[in-house]
Formats: structure tokens, sequence, C-alpha cells
């Protein structure tokens, strides 16, 4: 297969487009606006369908109606417009129909910058929209990565009538890398037992409704202990990662994305000063791989979490070691990209600081970047 | 194996465009490669920069403190990044735009008129090509040929008429610099 | 079960386009009505098993109970993007939203602009009853000028809160909007003109003609503190003069179709 180079907000756009997607809603807003532009001249070229909405609100409802169909759907935005769409993703959630959505991060609360960040983890992972739900979360690092997830995004989206969501920040939507594509697929329009496509499209001409309307408590108790019931299939199932240098590491480094990719560059050249030093990367970070943490704990000497936020995938990271191991943490929030310089530093203090269980490790980090930027 | 290339200069100097030719070269190679841009307002009207990575591995980081080599096509370009350049790297000088000498003694350094090359061509918009070319002289990551091959396949179809004299920029600014070359002792 | 014997005139059964559930709305309540006029109009164009619904949020939240065709459930005022989603993927279902006036007017109104803007073909059954009715009979952007509600005890203070929100008149400056109208079920009469209306929309959509809506002016007779009979004369004598029946736009498309 031949590589291509690619930015990856058009990367994801045309990966989008070859995994079946047949109809995309969305609305302008940096840094993700190449994907709609992209897909305003690509969609209708092939015959499908492309809206322009009036809001995220919009789009995320319109969504939501093509989801009820049943066929592939998307949405893609930046942070603020996320928080615009939570609303129509906890119905989506409710509903149990699947949707995909992209984020492509930038720097917040509010209106914030329009730099690579990865303050929305907690919103992804643990928060949302109202309502006791989980959604799949995925988070390239690479736009090969982004490519190949985009189109897994689809896949798990059907097979658990789910939302997932693809997390990648500024950086990775601006960037261009070489990328091979995958093959067009077929849009398949599948009759799913529960799409809403009129009843004379259903075998038995039977009437279907949609909604997340459960008035029964008890209904509703059973239909969040179903939807649990599937998160824990996925929980078991999907989790993904990957690893770099653990075999003899004594200190391991955590980051998602690009925080995960930047501190690959640190991590090798700790290796080079003779650092025993891995990565792990999480791909998926809801379901995040608590397991995988957890087994590198009996070899571990020290973590270090690194995040372009102030540390929020870090609390999951202390619920995978549950305080058994110490962990230290570096992140850069609002819109800042760690260099691997920075990192590296972090990693040469992990490994001659005398590490403790007992310290916190966002408020040493707030300490010692309090000294760099006073917080005021 | 990992080098790294910063462009930076004004709006419209062609700087994301000599970064894009870089990174096209590369993979051309069969190498690793990540090109990213400085994005949003601060392109609007100001100065604009972009990071060429190329690696024969993954490539971790796409943006880099440390750069191997600087293509400065202005003043406040030179100033920000002269004194990142890594030692033993190259430091490639629009002396066109710039007042003053650098001051580095620990690089390559090549200062170069392009602005008055590429007018000498009948086109100021070569400048980011005599640049790119110049930088080829000491960077032998990429090679003249893959450049001029990847202009070929990735010049915008407007511009595609300009196809030979970006060519001719590149071995210009090529050839300049490899008379013109401060190199260290 | 009474029977019938071939001398019997059958004047009224149940729409094939309703299910068999009874209806949770209020004694009086024209909901009721506004249904059977879809359900009839639906039966009549043969469209049941071809058609796809979209509940609101408000006393209608279970429409999807009472009609035999697909239906989904939108959040509060979204229904017009959500059947935008499913048109636009499902070009050849006739695909409706029936939405009250705090779901349409008030939360939604920048969902219904923008649908009507774009000339979406959905047709939208938009229930105007002067107050939030599920909620309890708040203010709704709707209630008329010195009307009392829960949450307008003094009765509605244009000063401060402003003034009614006429939909059909708003909608039909849009050049998306192909047919709006305005009618009223106080009256057979009315409810027979409200009918050849809905007709009228649901014809628009299926010939392809662009967005149609039809404004039902509607009593809330439990909040409204009223018998259903008085109930009736509110819309007829202080509805109407605010909310003035009429068509507010026809396309010359719409203009020409016959039914």
């Amino acid at each position: 297969m031949t590589r291509e180079l690619w930015k990856g907000n058009n990367a994801i756009a045309e990966a989008a487009v070859r995994a079946g997607l047949e109809a995309y809603f969305g609305y302008p807003i940096t840094p993700q606006t190449e994907v709609l532009e992209y897909l305003s001249r690509r969609m209708p070229e092939l015959g499908r369908v492309f809206v322009q909405a009036e809001s995220e609100l919009g789009a995320i409802n319109m969504v939501y109606g093509a989801a009820c169909t049943g066929v592939r759907v998307m949405s893609t935005s930046s942070s603020p417009g996320v928080s615009l769409m939570l609303e129509g993703l906890s119905y989506i959630a409710g509903t149990e129909v699947p949707a995909v959505l992209v984020n492509v991060m930038r720097g917040g609360p509010g209106l914030g910058n329009i730099a690579p960040a990865q303050g929305d983890y907690k919103q992804a992972v643990h928060g949302g929209g109202h309502g006791d739900y989980r959604q799949i979360v995925l988070a390239p690092a690479s736009i090969q990565e982004a490519v190949d997830l985009m189109v897994l995004s689809f896949d798990l989206a059907e097979k658990y009538r789910t939302i997932v969501m693809l997390i990648l920040d500024g950086s990775i939507g601006q960037m261009m890398e070489p990328v091979e594509m995958p093959p067009m697929q077929k849009v398949r329009r599948r009759d799913w037992d529960w799409a809403t496509r009129g009843r004379d499209q259903h075998p038995n001409g039977e009437r279907r409704f949609l909604t997340s309307i459960y008035l029964d408590p008890i209904e509703e108790e059973k239909t969040n202990l179903r939807l649990l019931k599937r998160w824990n299939i996925i929980q078991a199932n999907e989790v993904r990662y990957k690893d770099y240098f653990l075999e003899d590491a004594e200190f391991v480094v955590i980051g998602f994305g690009t925080a995960g990719r930047v501190a690959l560059s640190a991590v090798r050249a700790a290796r080079a000063k003779g650092i025993k030093v891995g990565l792990f990367r999480p791909v998926t970070v809801s379901p995040f791989p608590f397991d995988a943490v957890r087994e590198l704990v009996p070899r571990t000497r020290g973590f270090l979490v690194v995040e372009m936020n102030t540390g929020q995938m870090l609390d999951d990271v202390q619920v995978a070691i549950r305080g058994r191991v110490p962990i230290e943490f570096y992140g850069r929030p609002g819109g800042v990209v760690p260099l691997p310089e920075d990192i590296l530093a972090e990693i040469e203090r992990l490994s001659s600081d005398i590490l403790s269980v007992d310290r916190d490790p966002r408020q040493e980090w707030f300490k010692r970047m309090s000294a760099l930027t006073p917080a005021g | 194996m990992q080098k790294e290339v910063i462009v930076a200069g004004f709006g419209g100097q062609g700087v994301l465009f000599a970064g894009q030719v870089l990174t096209y070269a590369a993979l051309h190679q069969g190498l690793e490669v990540t090109w990213i841009p400085s994005y949003g307002p601060e392109m609007r009207g100001g100065t604009a920069n972009c990071t060429v990575v190329i690696a024969d591995e993954e490539i971790g980081s796409p943006l880099v403190k440390k750069p191997t080599a600087v293509i400065a096509l202005n003043l406040p370009s030179l100033n920000k990044y002269e004194k990142l350049v890594q030692p033993g790297g190259v430091l490639i000088v629009n002396q066109s735009m710039v007042d003053r000498i650098p001051e580095r003694s620990d690089v390559t350094l090549v200062l170069i008129p392009a602005n008055d090359i590429a007018d000498e061509l009948g086109s100021s918009k070569m400048l980011n090509m005599v640049v790119v070319g110049a930088l080829l002289a000491h960077f032998p990551v990429v090679t003249l040929d893959s450049v001029e091959k990847a202009l070929s396949e990735h010049l915008p179809a407007k511009h595609q008429h300009l196809l030979s004299l970006n060519g001719e920029a590149l071995r210009r600014g090529y050839d300049f610099a490899s008379q013109h070359a401060a190199v260290p002792a | 079960m009474v029977m019938t014997t071939s001398t019997d005139k059958l004047i009224y059964t149940r729409p094939t386009a309703f299910t068999e559930t009874p209806t949770h709305y209020c004694p009086g309540c024209t909901h009721g009505i506004a249904h059977r006029l879809v359900a009839e109009v639906l039966e009549e164009m043969g469209v049941i098993e071809k058609t796809i619904g979209v509940a609101p949020v408000g006393c209608s939240v279970f429409a999807y109970n009472y009609f035999n065709t697909d239906f989904v459930e939108a959040p509060h005022g979204r229904a017009p993007a959500m059947a935008t989603g499913i048109k636009r993927v499902l070009p050849d279902r006739v695909v409706f939203t029936y939405q009250g006036d705090g779901d349409l007017a008030s939360i939604g109104m920048g969902e219904i602009v923008a649908a009507a803007a774009r000339g979406e073909q959905l047709t939208v059954i938009f229930i105007n009853n002067a107050n939030f009715g599920m909620t309890g009979g708040q203010m709704a952007p709707t209630t008329l000028p010195g009307q009392k509600t829960s949450s307008s005890p003094a009765g509605r203070e244009v000063s401060t809160q402003g003034y009614p929100i006429k939909v059909a008149e708003l909608l039909a400056t849009l050049d998306g909007a192909s047919y709006v109208v305005r009618r009223s079920m106080h009256d057979p009469a009315n409810i027979r003109k409200a009918k050849k209306a809905v007709r009228i929309a649901f014809e628009t959509q299926v010939q392809g003609l662009g967005f149609s809506l039809v404004e039902l002016l509607s009593t809330c007779p439990t909040n409204w503190g009223m018998t259903p009979v008085k109930a009736l004369d509110f819309v007829a004598e202080q509805m109407i003069p605010v909310y003035p029946l009429g068509d507010y736009k026809v396309s010359p498309a719409v203009a020409v179709l016959k039914i």
C-alpha cells in the first residue's frame, strides 16, 4: 500500500467516508473546521448527506435522528462545541443508538483558545451529558492511528449500540503525516432490528419507536443496569493501549494522545542516558486500561503521568495503582504542548528523587509549576 | 536518526509550503515524517512557522525545542530561533530581510540574499524554494532529487507552470549555499 | 361491542393510524383532536407505513404511544433537527414533528427557524395553547399579554416579560418555508379547516415542495382553570385576536396543489 501525506483533519474525514459514513452534520469551529469543509465537498460527490447545521445543538440532534434510522453517522467539533452537544449525547446514550463524534480538543474552559489541549478528558471519559452512561473514548496519537480508530469507531458504535468519541487535540488535527488510507467500504444499509425506518421496512411491518424516556424508575433502573452490563462487555473486550520499552523498565511514563507521543521522545532520550524507563500509552481512555496499568505495579518503582491538562487521567491512574507505587505528575494545561526536554527533566527527577506513595502528585506538580508560572 | 527543521518567517513568504516540500521529499524517500504548522490567529498577517521532523523510526514529539536546522526568513525569526539551533546544526538566514550578522559560530551558517535571487529569477514567490535549496546543500537527509520530485507532484495545479522556475530556484539556492557557508571549525 | 347491520351507516371509527392506547390528555384538551387530524390525514394519504414521527417534550411527549407509525422522541425543542437527520438519510419517508409552544417557540426556536430556512421537507404540527402545559401552566412565549399563568401570577406584563411570539407570521418570512398557516380547533367548522390544512401540509412534503407548518390554536382547560367549553370560548375570543387565523405563506407550487 502507498503512503500519502495527509493533514489530520482531512485524514479523519476521508477515513470516515471510507468506513461507510452516510451522513455528516457539523458546525464550524477551530481547530476542526477542515473536517466540515472536506466533507462538504466529499459527501455530495458520493451522493451522501452533508448538512452544515445551525449550531452544535442542531448538529448533534441531526446525528441523533439519522442514528435512529441505523445509518453510519457522525459529527465533529471542538471543545466548546462539544459542550453544546452534551445534551444530545445523553439522549443518544439513553436511546441506545450508535453514533460517532470527534472532539479536536482546544484550550479551555470557556472560549479559551485554539491551541492543542487535553482538558476535555474528564468530560469525555467521566462526564458528558446528564445521567448514568458511559461511552467509548479513543485517543489517537498520530494521524495513522486517528485514521485506523476512525474506522474502528463505526464498528464499535454499531456493535455495542453506543457512542464512540474520538478525542484528538488540535495538533493532530492540524499536522501532516504519511498515512495508509483504509480501503473504501461499501455503504451497507443495515436494517437493524431496532432502527426506525418506517413500518414497511420492518420484517413484520411492526411499529417501532426509539426513546430515552422511562418514566417508571424501575424501568429506568433496568435500563441503567443494561447499559452497565454492556459496558462490562466493552471493558472486557475493547481495551487498547501501546507500550514502549517496558521489558526492563523500572519507571513508566503514562500519557495519551499528543502528550503520549511527546513522552516517547523523552523516554528515548532518557534511555540514551541509561535510565530504565518505558512508556504506556492508553489508546482507549474509556474503557481505561486499568488492568494493564495494574499489572505494571509489581515491577515498577515509580510512574509519571503526563497530560496536557492539570491531571485528569491522573485520577484513573491512581485508581489503577491504588497507592501501591509512587506516582508523579507533569502537566501543561491551557493549550501549551510539553516538549520532550521538559518531560525528560521529569523522568530524571523521578529516577533520582526519593519517591513516596504519600505525595499528592498533583499538588507536588503544582508547587513546581507555581515556581515557574505564578498562578496569581 | 532524527532531524528537525523549523521554517519561520512572515505570512506570505511561503513558509508552510517550504516545510511541506521537505515533508513530501522525506515521504518519497520512505522515511517517517511529521509537519506541524503554527495555526489560527497568529497566522493572520503575523509570523508563520512550521516544524518538520524526519526520522527512520516512529516519531515522538512533532515539536522540538532545539531543531537540527532553522530557516529564518526574517529578523524576528532569526531572533527567536538562532539560539535554539542544535550545535553542529544548520542555520539558513534570508539576508535580504535581516540587518544583523548571526552570532552563532557552532553551526553551519548560510547568509543568503534569497529575495534578491528570487527577484533575479523573475518571481519573488521563489524565495521559499531558494532557501530550501540552500538548506539541502548542508542537510543531506533529503536529496535535491526527491525535493524536485515532490514539487512536480505536489505543486498546486494553478502553479504547475512555475515548476521549472521552482526547480531553478532550488538549484540556485543549493549552489549559493554550497559556495557561501560558514562551517564551524 | 355494538353490532352494525348493513343498513347502519358507520360515521365514526378509530383511524388506522392510531394505536389502541388511550391518550393521557386532560378532558377538554384539544391535543386529541390535533392527533386525530394527523391520523386521519396519514390514513387517507396511505402513508402510515412510511411515516416517522418525532415527538417533543411537553404534554405530547407520549405522542409516540398513540400513532401507529414509527416514532422517535426528541430532546426538548430539538425535534426539527432530529427530523432533519431522519429525512436527509431517508428522503422517501414522511417525517413530521409534533411540537407545543414551549418546545417550538421557546427552547426550540433556533432549530425550527433553521429547519424552515433550509426548506427541509418536513411537516410540523405546532400546538399553540399559550402556556407550558406539562410543567403546570407556566408562561410561554405565546402567553397573551395580561394572561395569568403560574409564572406570571399578576398577568403577563409585556414591559418586563415581553410580547407573544407569532410563530406563523415569523416563519412565513423565510424563503425556505412553503406552507405556513394558522388554524384553530375551537369549533367543528374550524376543525374541518384545520384538517384541510394538515392535509395540504403533508401533501407539500410528499410532493417535495418544501417546509410546511400548521399552527393550531389549542385549549388547556386544566392550566387555564376553565371548563372545556369556557376554554373553547377563550380561544375564540382572546387568542384569535392576538393570533389571527389565516394562510401566512403558501408558495405558488403549493397553491396549485389539488387535494
